[in-house]
């Protein structure tokens, strides 16, 4: 059963009517107390990294992720979710992360004048290493994004997919059983279906 | 490469998706439901709900659709976000942050904010830092007056402002917004092309995307907001309400013509 954490940071609901539509079994998890009944945790995220973050330090979530994560649990994290991950976030001064991915979240890099942030719309991954979670995907295949900040990797080998956006921007991230998206799958029609269809059948 | 999105716009009045013409007359074409699954089966970029119900006013009196009345807001979109699997804006008549809450908790990504923006731009900011700038969007009317001078109006039109749209889009940015969806009142169902001289004016006066809505006659008017009038997406309402297969061919239009689109289909 995938479980999807649900502390008022992310929309949950279109999640699970994604992996509905799937026919995978999924649940809302609202308890942390109950993440351990989960076989595979998904996070979902909008939103400012510092509220985000802190929600999940006082619902308790932070504190059953990492231990779930550490026990091998497929993970994926979905846009601010995947941001998260990060060691550092720096959307309103520095900021301790989830700490799965080494690398700070940073504003899109301006790198002209007219590039318009967020950067909002359907926009190519491309795919930079096989991964399971992108199985299937050609590498022009387009996904949703919003977003005026991106992860940035330390080691270039987490990175599984990029995006072009003035700059190369991190789309995808897996690194053993952690995965992140920094689009929304459950916004990008087939492309995205396919996604978290890989998701739902990691071997666990 | 960052995509033109294409969105359908779908007006919504006491529940019923309607024809709308120079924000005065309405006609009802169908139910809000079936219109997504629609464009679902489409691959749209992206749909636009704007309920534009005036307040006061009742339904159109049919029983043959489910939805009657505007009470029922929330619930229609709690029925298209069960199996939207796009991206999803919701708007019109947002007075409060409990409004944008009650959206967003039912499955809009994005909310729509017009009038309320201008009155209480504070409203926008709290938006913002609530769910982020990319959930929302700040709704611009603009009327072409008979002088030839633009003028940003609110109340659905009624009610003429004196900030120039230039100011007041920038106003909106610094306020949080992440997104301004830019609708001509007098060019909304003339199918006489996008008011682009008014696009290009606020999307040149911001760094955030800038929707062209209003006045789609026929395909090659997308490509005059996106090159005469410089916006980041072209939204529509008739021209793909009415027209067969329109929206798979706008994109196809678009695609041979050599513009950036998403296009998922075979072939």
């Amino acid at each position: 059963m995938i479980g999807i954490v649900s502390c008022g940071i992310g929309n949950v609901q279109s999640v699970l009517n994604a992996f509905a539509r799937l026919g995978h079994e999924a649940m809302a998890v609202e308890d942390p107390a109950r993440l351990g009944e989960a076989d595979r945790i998904v996070l979902p995220g909008v939103g400012a990294f510092p509220s985000c973050m802190r929600r999940l330090q006082e619902s308790g979530f932070r504190a059953a992720l990492d231990r779930d994560v550490k026990s091998g649990k497929p993970f994926l994290g979905v846009c601010v979710g995947m941001q998260l991950m990060a060691e550092t976030g720096t959307e309103f001064g520095d900021m301790p992360g989830l700490g799965y991915i080494p690398g700070r979240v940073e504003l899109i890099p301006k790198t002209s004048p007219d590039l318009r942030i967020p950067h909002i719309g359907w926009n190519d991954l491309r795919i930079a290493r096989p991964t399971p979670l992108l199985a299937g995907l050609d590498t022009d295949s387009a996904c949703y994004f919003v977003h005026s900040y991106a992860l940035r990797c330390a080691e270039e080998q987490d990175v599984a997919a990029w995006t072009d956006y003035g700059s190369p921007v991190v789309a995808a991230v897996a690194r053993g059983n952690v995965f992140g998206l920094q689009a929304h799958p459950e916004k990008s029609q087939l492309v995205g279906l396919r996604i978290l269809d890989n998701f739902a059948r990691l071997p666990c | 490469m960052l995509k033109i999105r294409v969105v359908p716009m779908l007006y919504l009045m006491n529940g019923l998706v309607v024809r709308s013409e120079g924000f005065r007359e309405f006609k009802a074409i169908g139910n809000p439901v079936a219109e997504m699954e629609r464009y679902g089966e489409w691959l749209a970029d992206e749909l636009v709900y704007l309920d534009i119900t005036r307040d006061g006013e009742h339904d159109f009196g049919r029983e043959d659709h489910k939805f009657k009345g505007e009470r029922d807001i929330v619930a229609i979109l709690r029925q298209i976000a069960a199996s939207c699997f796009m991206p999803l804006a919701f708007g019109g008549r947002v007075k409060t942050m409990a409004d944008v809450d009650r959206f967003i908790r039912n499955g809009a990504d994005k909310v729509v904010i017009c009038s309320q923006a201008f009155r209480e731009p504070a409203l926008v900011t709290a938006v913002a830092e609530k769910y982020g700038a990319q959930a929302m969007v700040v709704g611009i009317d603009v009327r072409r007056e008979d002088d030839g001078r633009h003028r940003v109006h609110v109340d659905q039109g009624r009610t003429p402002v004196d900030e120039a749209p230039e100011a007041y889009a920038r106003r909106m940015e610094a306020a949080g917004a992440g997104e301004i969806l830019l609708n001509s009142i007098d060019r909304d169902g003339a199918a006489e092309g996008y008011d682009v001289e008014i696009t290009r004016r606020i999307a040149d006066a911001v760094s955030i995307p800038v929707v062209a809505c209003g006045g789609v006659g026929d395909f090659s008017d997308f490509r005059a907001g996106i090159d005469e009038g410089h916006a980041s997406a072209v939204a529509a309402g008739n021209i793909f309400h009415f027209t067969e297969m329109s929206y798979k061919r706008a994109k196809r239009y678009l695609k041979d013509k050599g513009y950036g689109v998403r296009y998922p289909y075979p072939g």
